[in-house]
């Protein structure tokens, strides 16, 4: 907004012609694009701090006065007493050292399931025999809840760091290859028959129908392998972990720190919006065709 | 131009050991032949079967002597429904094929950009299908199709889904293409005045199972103004008979 304003008079003294159109233009701009904008913007900005800043006061209300009314807020940490443990947080270098952790674990285990997942559901959507060999395999696993597995990958790894990206990847795998199937299987024909009339191989096929297509599908399922991921791989650091933010936060409820608690689960909050957003953001750019993204 | 006959001897074909077509007949190179035949009797299977979509259960298919087996890359189709990929823009669908040939950087682009524009979306390069309406769509289909470069092209109710406006303009657009490019036509519709404006040769289909139930060889074929001839409306008006009077399914 300032460089905007301040434009005009730098160009004013080389040509008044210039100065004077551009000058025009601008002052247009900022009585007819600008609050337009901002009016179309300021709910999108705006409506989401209600929800916020009412939980935040009534937190404030409810342990500044120290309710207890069948639930007991009098031991709970205050809002005021989380931002200074959060603030000190920030300043520590532990605080990057667990996120980073959590972070790693997250993104490698995610990026296996992505990878593995997709690969299976494409073999299992596209070729029957494996449909028939896998699909029930898959059934049968799917149901076990990966945090379920936490006494098996202990004994089976050789070390925790190694059991909880397993962990996380059973957890994202699931949502990713079944998804993957789902979109295979509801692709419309046509595309297939149109691009084997005009000549193409199997891989063409693969790589240039059958997987662009299935794509918006696919994307749903990463965004939902990237939740579940979270919610195991913090669990999993609770049990057995020697660093991250599960482990941090499960650490300070032993040391009965509570507003350190609550800054653990911030973190894990603000760091599962930002992958979701992540995957959200690629997902979009890459199935920009959809016709609900195109307007 | 020799190529593009069409020879299909006994060809059964049909769904789960079901038969749903037997037909007999023979194409010249550049004939425009419409099917025409109560809905549901198998006309799109004989088309699918010569894109090599389908496999016969009996007799034999052939394009110039050689059979119709697998990716029949000769014998290119254009579908009904929305056969584009809407992820890909319009120029990107017709260097679809294209690409498959093996053609690649700024030849791609021009062969691509010059099929679009024979079709008249030479504006439209850039747009998805999403963005572009009924007619438009089927026009890249067509561009896409004709860079397959076909000696057959195989057109299942292509113009089926277009209200009757466009469907003209799309009628006299093939018409306009075939005279330049003058490949065999097989073309499936349930619009009698379609069949009689383009064909050639109308090949009357009988109730499934189908069979060739009739031939009508139109002696002066693609004249417009025939339609206010007596003749025309006689011949119509048979169809019409034939078409309606057959047991429905």
């Amino acid at each position: 907004m300032t460089e905007l304003m301040t434009r005009p008079t730098f160009v004013a003294p080389r040509s008044w012609s210039l100065a004077s159109r551009s000058g025009k233009t601008l002052s247009r701009n900022i009585t007819d694009v600008v609050p337009a904008s901002m009016a179309r913007r300021a709910p999108a900005l705006l409506l989401p701090l209600i929800p916020v800043t009412a939980f935040v006061v009534l937190w404030y209300l409810l342990t500044a006065h120290n309710v207890v009314a069948w639930l007991r807020f009098n031991r709970m940490p205050s809002p005021a007493s989380v931002l200074h443990t959060l603030l000190v947080r920030v300043g520590s270098g532990g605080y990057y050292d667990d996120m980073l952790a959590s972070l790693q674990r997250i993104l490698l285990g995610f990026g296996l399931a992505a990878v593995v997942g997709i690969a299976l559901g494409v073999l299992v959507g596209r070729s029957a025999i494996a449909r028939m060999t896998l699909r029930p395999f898959v059934e049968l696993i799917r149901p076990i809840p990966a945090i379920a597995l936490v006494p098996l990958t202990i004994l089976l790894f050789p070390s925790s760091e190694q059991g909880i990206v397993f962990i996380t990847f059973f957890a994202a795998f699931f949502p990713v290859v079944v998804s993957t199937i789902h979109a295979m299987e509801s692709m419309p024909k046509v595309w297939e028959d149109a691009a084997r009339t005009m000549g193409a191989g199997r891989m063409s096929l693969l790589f240039h129908v059958v997987i662009p297509g299935a794509l918006p599908g696919i994307f749903a399922g990463l965004s939902v392998a990237m939740g579940v991921a979270w919610i195991c791989v913090v669990s999993a650091e609770m049990i057995s972990g020697q660093f991250g933010i599960g482990y941090y936060t499960w650490q300070a409820y032993g040391l009965l720190d509570y507003a350190g608690v609550v800054v653990g689960m911030i973190s894990i909050g603000a760091l599962g919006l930002t992958t979701a957003w992540l995957v959200e953001r690629v997902g979009r750019r890459v199935n920009r065709w959809l016709p609900r993204s195109a307007q | 131009m020799s190529s593009g006959a069409v020879n299909l001897h006994e060809l059964q074909l049909g769904f789960d050991g079901v038969v749903a077509a037997n037909i007999t007949l023979t194409i010249k190179p550049s004939e425009i032949v419409v099917f025409l035949g109560p809905s549901g009797c198998g006309k799109s299977t004989i088309l699918r079967a010569l894109a090599g979509l389908l496999a016969p259960m009996g007799g034999s298919a052939t394009v110039d002597g050689a059979p119709v087996t697998g990716n029949a890359a000769q014998c290119a189709m254009v579908f009904q429904e929305d056969a584009l990929f809407p992820w890909r823009s319009a120029l990107k669908n017709v260097q679809f094929p294209l690409k498959l040939r093996g053609m690649r950087g700024k030849e791609l682009t021009k062969a691509a950009t010059a099929r679009l524009e024979q079709v008249g979306l030479g504006a439209y390069l850039h747009h998805l299908p999403s963005q572009l309406s009924g007619g438009m769509r089927q026009r890249v289909q067509l561009a896409r199709t004709l860079a397959c470069e076909p000696q057959v092209m195989l057109m299942d109710e292509p113009f089926g889904a277009l209200d009757a406006q466009t469907r003209l303009q799309m009628q006299q657009l093939l018409m306009s293409v075939w005279a330049t490019q003058q490949m065999t036509l097989l073309f499936v519709t349930h619009d009698v005045d379609e069949a009689l404006l383009l064909a050639d040769r109308i090949v009357l289909l009988s109730h499934r199972p189908a069979t060739v139930a009739e031939i009508i060889t139109i002696e002066q074929p693609r004249m417009p103004e025939a339609q206010f001839e007596e003749s025309y409306q006689r011949r119509r008006r048979a169809i019409l008979d034939f078409l309606g009077h057959r047991p429905a399914a």
